[in-house]
């Protein structure tokens, strides 16, 4: 060969060398592993430490169970850990019955010489309820959805009857707490577990190790690149059919709808409105919808100023266009809100009337307020997608440009979401993009997680509203189990919020997800969450690629 | 006076500019470049003239809409309009002006400091001098960008705040430039011969030195001037520079990566704009460096 | 040899020297005062090792400063302020990461740019040097994020031949022993380590080629330059008069003495690998220190801030003190000095 072509040999060689990586065989591997692209890291692998969607995707629905359980894609509650239980006649006390020959997950760390039993149960409600015990403070994160839910104060005392049997004594009666004992922080964690970690002086593994009684196991985790679970080999409802399970984390959308076009991903977490659309053309792609419980709202932060004044409040729900953002950011396939829970919960005030979009009121509310000029503020807007939010940051350019109108100048402010909850959670902001996910179906979920005294206590409530008369209006809602006493209490307390209006609310939002053809069993649930255990994948499917973009 | 000129060999010497400039103009890809960085200049200056509409106006019932010389295009939007209806010819024009007036910023914080330093190390002591040279070789040795993105994590991102980051990570350059450009001067004769006949420090430096380490100055300037630009809108596509909705370019690209798929223009005229920009600045710094030092080529 | 090892060596030490103040002082700028390691929710029994910069507050700034390098000499970088975990448990992942993509960049951009190079120079203002000088100034110009994007646009999405993101296929479950995904699949025992091996290969090409594009841009300019000088001197112009090939006066003459000033522009690639990998990796999903610095920004989490910093830094003074080192073996000029 001539020296003098030397240069373009080396290109043209390294190019066939590209070329000749691109004809991969597909290999049979990859027909046993469900990739699910996630839209956030989670916080922790403990469910009782945080309030995050991803955190509990990751953790709670995947390695641990609870006492009761949903039906799939349903909010009826079923047994899990507890074959059965007794409530007392005056509602305060449950006995609860418990499973018996539950393993728990062998790792790296840890090799359970007993069964599941009520030890295990102790262990996961003490370390959120007592101070003094010696996991309560092992983690900088707290266990904030315990205090949300009142739990602290709700509960008098956990007992230990024998070794499958614990009794829970309520200070009151309280109607939900069945559906308290079905939500994610109340996983159940091994106490053999975090005795062996208090010996081997690491108990902080913990929460970043988890051993749970769940479907899957983690092998690994790499933070913002992916978590790897392994199905559970000695699961009580028996082994998955999965060989592994892989979170593929991905917090920008237009990637994770790369990957799941490249058939990187099986499943894509919350498809912006966009790729919903294009979805379509794509023959193996499959769109699964739900109608979502869940809120999204603009929280005004009400111990600061200028929020503090009900006029501001009120002028900011009619300077926002709502419509336009029910357009713009959810492309057509949200309700607007107008009550703080979504239509599909039971109490749901039929009667409120929306606030119509109107500058002109707004101007005039803020000049009677005082400030004839408008003010500066922050708005805070989560950099990920939620359910409830599929692009946070949009809608607050939305809002940002409706309130310029009236004066007011915003500065839009971001934080990775983990940083992002803590900072909302220690009342940092101004006014934020937030957003809330029935966890389960009781309209109690909504009202003590965001808008109670304790939740503003907890920094759960992100308009830190602590208003008397709606608290105590919840509060009896909550200890009633008649059903038309709990609606009645409930419909005085939202007329009370919509007088006060502690947020703007702007959408109940549907639920998607997109996922390839190849796999099966996926079923969404109204309370958000992803549920991998049960899900196959069609081999002969994966076989035909997905058509590329013409 | 004419029989003076007539009788004695006349060499017009052209100023050094008019030199500077015959051996620029001799490149046609040079001249090209400063011709379409003008034209850029321009458009930044005109930009309110310029940009059919206000580059915040969000144009609700008209999303997406591809560039006009598409079929489903129209001509009220030139370049099409983004993922909330707006212009995105006006919001690139009215880019070039922030994009542009930041870099400007930029250089001269940066080159103000960066010479300063120089000739403050270069005219200092020997642990002055070594100070401030370790402090640079160090700051020199963090990857710019990277010490730029610690910068405004400390100090907290937007606007402003990036600009001091970017022009801090230059200042380096200026210093080490402007310093050997100095000690290279200063050995030379005529300047002992101005030492012998007892000039002070600053006339020595401001009637000889300076005049003579311009031209490597200047280079610097238009380089420095492109890492600006592309530092700024890095720093804006990571959401750490300039916020939504500042029509800064890195800006746009970040907004709008979401539907490269769906809406490519989105993503392809403003990175082009940002490409087109770098390329005829590095061109002009090219020849500008080819006419000064004709050495060197 | 041994004046010309300590002067490397002083300046190795005084270039920590400075690094280590900047970073101290560094931590006095943080936001929350100084609270990122000695933050008191963590400094409970569980991180016995907290001290780093714990009892900073009743020390005198000079013993903070000397315990502070006294750690960081022992490999504690502090934790992270947000996970908790140690920095340099972090760095070890995602540091040869980084290293494994800018090894494949480099590579690239050695293997087109150099030939690119020097056939620029053997053709000097003709049109092939025109042409690929062009080309160098527009891989120069670049923006990388555009330009990555752009790329998974044609290469990943429309004409699918190369993945999207992330190092390898997540079907492959690889065990971290070197860190390094190449090396670890090869010495995985899983029956499908060859099959990951390539899945690793297939996946580092798009983002090693993005991040290679500049690096490429600047080596072909600068061998091109080098080149000209060292085709145009006296002793290339009296060879060719002898009549010795031109291939012979290319290989055996020319590259070598190009190979000097050469070696001088790669120290500066690291620097300009090292901030492109901060937006490859961002865009590639790759997990490594550029993306991790960068999360730790998003999260302010001034711990991982502060020890990403100090660990890159290091790194950098390293591979110069390496290069210098090189060097001196290679330039017979250092090696007379002495």
């Amino acid at each position: 060969m001539d020296k003098k072509y030397f240069p373009f040999a080396i290109i043209l060689a390294s190019f066939s060398l590209l070329s000749g990586c691109t004809d991969m065989s597909s290999t049979s591997v990859r027909d046993k592993v469900l990739v699910y692209c996630s839209e956030a890291s989670p916080q922790s692998f403990n469910p009782q430490l945080v309030t995050s969607g991803p955190t509990f995707d990751a953790s709670s629905r995947q390695i641990y169970n609870r006492l009761v359980e949903f039906e799939p894609g349903g909010t009826q509650l079923k047994q899990s850990l507890a074959t059965h239980w007794e409530i007392s006649g005056d509602g305060k006390e449950y006995t609860f019955y418990l499973r018996k020959d539950v393993t728990f997950q062998t790792t790296d760390q840890f090799v359970p010489t007993r069964h599941f039993n009520a030890d295990d149960v102790l262990f996961s409600f003490q370390r959120q309820w007592k101070k003094n015990h010696p996991y309560h403070r092992v983690s900088p994160l707290q266990f904030r959805y315990f205090g949300a839910m009142g739990l602290n104060e709700l509960i008098l005392n956990i007992e230990k009857l024998d070794i499958y049997k614990v009794k829970f004594t309520l200070k009151n009666p309280d109607a939900p707490f069945l559906a308290t004992l079905a939500m994610d922080f109340a996983s159940i964690l091994s106490a053999e577990y975090a005795a062996h970690l208090i010996r081997t002086g690491q108990p902080q593994l913990i929460d970043n190790k988890p051993v749970g009684t769940g479907p899957f196991q983690l092998v690994r985790y790499q933070p913002d690149a992916f978590i790897r679970y392994k199905p559970h080999p000695t699961y009580w409802k028996g082994k998955e059919k999965l060989e592994g399970l892989v979170f593929a984390i991905t917090p920008d959308p237009s990637l994770r709808f790369a990957r799941l076009i490249a058939g990187e991903c099986d499943i894509m977490a919350k498809p912006l409105p966009i790729q919903i659309d294009a979805a379509s053309q794509y023959p193996g792609l499959i769109t699964l919808s739900e109608a979502g419980s869940n809120v999204s709202f603009l929280a005004m932060n009400t111990t600061k100023k200028p929020f503090d004044q009900h006029k501001v409040r009120l002028a900011m729900n009619y300077a926002i266009n709502k419509s336009s953002i029910l357009k713009i950011v959810y492309g057509g396939t949200a309700e607007e809100a107008i009550n703080p829970i979504p239509p599909l919960i039971w109490s749901y005030d039929n009667k409120t009337e929306p606030v119509p979009y109107s500058s002109l009121i707004a101007k005039q509310l803020l000049i009677e307020a005082g400030y004839p000029d408008g003010f500066k503020m922050d708005l805070w807007a989560m950099p990920v997608q939620r359910t409830y939010n599929p692009n946070a940051i949009k809608m607050a350019e939305l809002i940002q440009h409706d309130l310029e109108k009236v004066g007011i100048k915003v500065s839009i402010i971001s934080y990775e979401f983990g940083t992002f909850l803590e900072k909302i959670k220690s009342g940092e902001h101004q006014a934020a993009l937030l957003g809330w996910i029935g966890d389960n179906g009781d309209p109690d979920n909504y009202f003590s997680s965001t808008l109670s005294c304790a939740a503003a206590r907890s920094g759960n409530n992100g308009a830190f509203w602590c208003d008397e008369k709606f608290d105590s209006l919840i509060q009896q809602a909550g200890e009633k189990s008649d059903i038309d006493v709990r609606t009645e209490l409930y419909l005085k307390a939202q007329r009370r919020f919509n007088q006060q209006k502690p947020w703007v609310p702007i959408a109940h939002a549907r639920q998607f997800i997109l996922l390839n053809k190849k796999v099966n069993n996926l079923q969404l649930v109204p309370t958000d969450g992803m549920y991998f255990s049960g899900v196959t994948l069609s081999a002969a499917e994966a076989e035909t690629p997905l058509p590329g973009v013409e | 006076m004419s029989i003076q000129s007539q009788f004695y060999q006349q060499t017009r010497v052209p100023s050094t500019l008019a030199r500077w400039w015959r051996h620029y103009k001799r490149n046609p890809l040079a001249l090209i470049a400063l011709f379409v960085l003008i034209v850029i200049a321009l458009i930044a200056i005109l930009a309110d003239l310029l940009a059919p509409f206000d580059p915040a106006r969000q144009f609700t019932d008209s999303i997406h809409i591809p560039p006009s010389w598409f079929d489903e295009g129209t001509t009220t939007h030139l370049f099409g309009t983004d993922y909330i209806g707006r212009d995105l010819f006006s919001r690139l024009v009215h880019g070039a002006r922030l994009s542009l007036s930041l870099a400007s910023a930029v250089v001269v914080l940066s080159a103000i400091s960066g010479i300063f330093l120089g000739v403050l190390a270069s005219f200092s002591n020997y642990w002055i001098n070594s100070l401030i040279m370790r402090v640079m070789d160090f700051i020199l040795a963090i990857p710019s960008l990277i010490l730029a993105v610690v910068i405004v994590a400390i100090i907290g991102p937007g606007l402003p705040n990036a600009i001091y980051a970017v022009a801090f990570v230059l200042i380096p350059h200026f210093v080490l430039i402007t310093r050997s450009a100095i000690v290279q001067e200063t050995s030379k004769d005529y300047v002992t011969a101005m030492i012998l006949d007892g000039a002070s420090k600053s006339r020595l430096f401001l009637q000889s030195i300076l005049p003579n380490i311009l031209p490597p100055i200047v280079v610097q300037l238009t380089l420095a001037f492109s890492i600006a630009i592309l530092e700024i809108s890095t720093l804006g596509f990571l959401g750490l520079g300039a916020q939504a909705p500042h029509p800064e370019w890195g800006t746009i690209l970040s907004e709008s990566h979401h539907n490269i798929m769906f809406a490519p223009w989105t993503v392809a005229i403003p990175g082009l704009a940002i490409l087109f920009t770098l390329l005829s600045i590095n061109l002009v710094g090219d020849g500008l460096k080819d006419a000064m030092e004709p050495r060197q080529k | 040899m041994l004046t010309n090892i300590s002067r490397l060596l002083i300046n190795v030490f005084s270039s920590f020297f400075v690094l280590t103040l900047f970073t101290f002082g560094l931590t006095h700028f943080f936001p929350d005062g100084s609270s990122f390691i000695y933050d008191p929710s963590l400094s409970t029994s569980l991180f016995p090792d907290v001290s780093l910069t714990m009892h900073q507050q009743e020390l005198g700034l000079l013993e903070a400063y000397i315990n502070y390098v006294t750690h960081i000499l022992s490999g504690n970088f502090g934790f992270s302020s947000v996970r908790g975990t140690p920095i340099m448990d972090d760095f070890v992942i995602y540091f040869p990461a980084t290293i494994e993509l800018a090894a494949a960049a480099l590579l690239i951009a050695l293997v087109v740019g150099l030939p690119l190079g020097i056939y620029a120079a053997q053709h000097k203002d003709k049109w092939q040097d025109k042409l690929i000088m062009s080309g160098s100034l527009i891989g120069y110009s670049m923006p990388i994020f555009w330009w990555a994007m752009l790329l998974v646009l044609f290469f990943s999405i429309i004409l699918g031949i190369t993945p999207v993101a992330s190092r390898i296929g997540f079907e492959f479950d690889i065990e971290p022993i070197t860190g390094f995904m190449l090396l670890d699949t090869l010495l995985s025992e899983k029956h499908y380590a060859l099959d990951a091996f390539k899945s690793a290969l297939h996946h580092l090409i798009l983002p090693a080629f993005v991040l290679g594009t500049v690096p490429l841009a600047v080596i072909a300019r600068s061998t091109r330059s080098t080149m000209t000088d060292v085709l145009n001197a006296d002793y290339i112009r009296s060879a060719k008069s002898r009549g010795i090939s031109a291939s012979k006066i290319l290989w055996k003459y020319a590259l070598r003495n190009a190979s000097i000033p050469l070696l001088t522009a790669m120290g500066l690639q690291i620097s300009i690998l090292l901030t492109g990998s901060l937006i490859t990796e961002t865009i590639f999903s790759w997990p490594g220190i550029g993306k991790w610095l960068l999360e730790a920004v998003y999260r302010r989490d001034f711990a991982v801030i502060h020890g990403g910093i100090l660990a890159i830094a290091s790194f950098i003074i390293i591979i110069h003190l390496v290069l210098d080192i090189f060097r001196s073996f290679v330039d017979p000029k250092l090696r007379r000095k002495q």
